[in-house]
């Protein structure tokens, strides 16, 4: 605690407060709100029940109204914080309600029946977890099948992304030859087109391929990616042409240049984009739905999407569920994002 | 093994010449040193040499064996890097490793080989870091070694040592040297440091804007400097530079009129009676006179460098030339001091109007 303490009152040096410390910790607590809110709400709200979730204004924490057994009632009765009319405040057990009056029962001794008009009465909440908006779903849906397509998907995608984002950026950034700045911003440009503009041809051709209703029509279009290009290019151009040619000297071949030489060297440029793409080809959503027509290849994410129906949504599942997708991306994120700032032991060159 | 010649080879980069023609004829277990101003060209030669670029004309023979278009792997040559270029993922033996890996000799034989060449280089203790846990002249030293496993016909070494200090540079100097006579390889060797060239070469090649200046043993460069180029870039400090002219030539004798009033006789192979030249004198070869010789160089002092073994002197003639002189020992000088400087006539150096040498020497 005393820890904490010193860390929160940390100041830039001195022995007063700047008015740049007062405003350091004003932007970082916004940005922590403003980025970590949305997640924590998220979570809290997917113990929520759907009658909680209508509720307004919004909490945090997840509550559920406390009820007791009573002797003589066949279900269980709602608890009640009832401030009474000496302005005592009791706890009681409504037994029914007619208009603005609710018949009250004390659960300690249940004959006498109180009146109480609704104005005067709390529902005892308590913190609560509603289990079910995890577990149902679990049952209703195919959910390990899920899992593993979006499992499959990811980390086949992940991989060819790695793998010919990596070759494309060696030839761009290690080969001169006539046109290459212009495949390269023939690459960049294609960031500029977005993904509702090539569906219908791209459909097509994956059509023509035979590979809707294939996992590999959700992965093989994804994989080529002008950011990764583009990130791991500018990695590699600070990669020293000399070590390419002390390899040369050392009879490597080009395919051992990029691969015991060029590809380890640019392992923080591929973690990140590494978390890119587990991230993409996780979220995606779009794409798979229209490729994946057959419930037993759906990812995810199009699994998730029948909890949304025409009329309703049930929102409690779908919090849920997104939680539970969220997870992996989380922890891949918190693995690599370590090795990034590790990064790579030592640089041989000055 | 390792004889290397180079018949006019050119390297041109779009519209630049890099190279105008170069023929040079290295000889086995030479240790040849390129040294000129930056970019001169001297770097881009061990490139074509080593294979790694192409020259737009001309033949590389390697032990009798035109190389022209043969692969940088397959040429038989090791190189250092100026920037060592060690690979930063691998420990020191697997850099090591590495190209005798590539080579697919057996196991034995590669864990042999390392284990001598770090005996020999004294870098056994540092197998299993990574090159970023070496200090610059460690580094320097695997870099050598990588070189030295590949049992190469050749070693090309390009500004090896510029990026170490001082201290460790002359040195490890000493150790290439040793390293040059153990191997008994030939080494062709880039520096831009005429000191390491001078101390290093069995033969020193003079480049400037892509031409051979002159090719020779460090020693005779320095005596016998074929034009007015070699002459002020071999020997620190600078050759002196004085423009002068011939006042009469009789025979092989010159007689020669510079700065005021200092004359000279000198043996030329050129110059007729009237032709402007320049005379050059080394630093080292001035030494003060009585300030009544007529034939001495009279000049202003104006700035005295005491080093304690010597003390070099700068200083203005009257018609503007600036002066130096390398004298030993403690020199009693002062800025603003007039003094002469004197100098034997054998130790002139004469450059006529082309800047070649003209002076007949010994």
């Amino acid at each position: 605690m005393s820890r904490a303490v010193a860390f929160l009152t940390r100041r830039r040096g001195g022995d007063r407060w700047h008015w740049t410390d007062v405003f350091t910790f004003f932007w970082l607590g916004a940005g922590l709100i403003i980025m970590f809110g949305p997640a924590v709400w998220l979570v809290g709200s997917s113990f929520k029940t759907p009658g909680q979730l209508a509720e307004f204004p919004p909490t945090i924490l997840p509550y559920v109204e406390q009820v007791v057994e009573v002797e003589g009632f066949d279900k269980p009765l709602v608890l009640y914080d009832v401030t009474m009319e000496d302005g005592s405040v009791q706890r009681l057990a409504q037994v029914r309600r007619i208009g603005t009056t609710a018949q009250m029962i004390d659960p300690a001794a249940p004959d006498e029946v109180i009146r109480v008009n609704i104005r005067n009465r709390e529902v005892a909440r308590e913190i609560g977890f509603a289990t079910e908006n995890y577990a149902e779903p679990f049952q209703r849906l195919d959910f390990v099948r899920y899992l593993w397509n979006s499992v499959f998907v990811t980390v086949m995608a992940t991989f060819i992304t790695l793998f010919t984002n990596s070759m494309a950026a060696f030839a761009l950034s290690k080969y001169k030859f006539r046109g290459r700045s212009a495949v390269m911003l023939v690459i960049l440009a294609t960031l500029m087109v977005p993904l509702s503009v090539i569906l219908v041809p791209l459909y097509s051709v994956v059509s023509t391929l035979n590979l809707t209703n294939t996992l590999w029509g959700v992965i093989l279009p994804t994989v080529a990616t002008p950011t990764g290009v583009f990130l791991l290019r500018q990695y590699m151009l600070t990669i020293p042409d000399e070590l390419l040619d002390a390899a040369r000297m050392d009879k490597a071949s080009e395919w051992q240049i990029y691969w015991r030489i060029v590809l380890p060297l640019t392992a923080p440029a591929l973690a990140v984009l590494a978390i890119f793409s587990v991230v993409w080809r996780w979220n995606d959503f779009l794409w798979p739905l229209i490729v994946l027509s057959r419930q037993e290849l759906y990812t995810l994410q199009v699994g998730l999407y029948s909890f949304s129906g025409e009329l309703n949504v049930q929102w409690h599942f779908i919090l849920a569920m997104t939680v539970v997708t969220m997870i992996p991306v989380v922890i891949v994120f918190v693995f690599l994002q370590r090795f990034i700032t590790t990064g790579i032991a030592g640089a041989g060159l000055k | 093994m390792g004889r290397i010649q180079l018949n006019d080879v050119k390297k041109r980069f779009g519209q630049v010449d890099v190279l105008h023609g170069i023929d040079l004829d290295v000889g086995e277990g030479e240790l040849v040193v390129f040294v000129g101003p930056s970019g001169c060209g001297k770097s881009t030669l061990l490139r074509l040499i080593s294979g790694l670029d192409r020259p737009s004309s001309g033949d590389i023979v390697i032990d009798g064996k035109d190389v022209t278009r043969v692969n940088a792997a397959d040429r038989g040559l090791a190189m250092v890097f100026q920037s060592y270029a060690l690979y930063p993922h691998m420990s020191v033996w697997q850099n090591m490793a590495f190209g005798l890996q590539n080579e697919h000799l057996p196991k034995s034989e590669i864990a042999s080989r390392i284990d001598e060449a770090a005996r020999m280089l004294e870098i056994t203790p540092l197998l299993q870091r990574r090159p970023g846990q070496l200090s610059g002249g460690q580094r320097q030293r695997v870099a050598i070694g990588r070189a030295i496993v590949r049992e190469p016909t050749a070693f090309l070494l390009d500004e090896p040592l510029s990026n170490l200090d001082a201290e460790l540079r002359v040195s490890m100097r000493a150790e290439l040297a040793a390293l040059h006579a153990r191997l008994g390889k030939t080494m062709i060797y880039v520096t831009h440091d005429q000191v390491e060239a001078m101390t290093l070469a069995s033969r020193i090649v003079v480049l400037r804007a892509g031409r051979i200046e002159q090719v020779d043993t460090p020693l005779a460069l320095y005596n016998t400097p074929q034009n007015r180029f070699v002459a002020g870039f071999i020997g620190a400090p600078t050759m002196n530079m004085l423009p002068g002219t011939i006042t009469a030539r009789a025979g092989d004798a010159a007689h020669l009129s510079f700065v005021g009033n200092a004359e000279a006789s000198v043996a030329v192979t050129a110059g007729a009676s009237g032709d402007a030249v320049m005379v050059g004198v080394r630093p080292q070869h001035m030494r003060l006179v009585d300030p009544s010789d007529a034939h001495a160089v009279h000049a202003t002092v104006s700035l005295v460098e005491a080093l304690g073994a010597e003390t070099v002197v700068h200083a203005n003639a009257p018609s503007g030339e600036t002066l130096l002189a390398v004298l030993s020992g403690q020199a009693a000088l002062q800025r603003g001091d007039a003094i002469a400087l004197g100098f034997d006539d054998q130790d002139l150096h004469v450059f006529d109007g082309n800047d070649r040498a003209i002076a007949a020497r010994a």
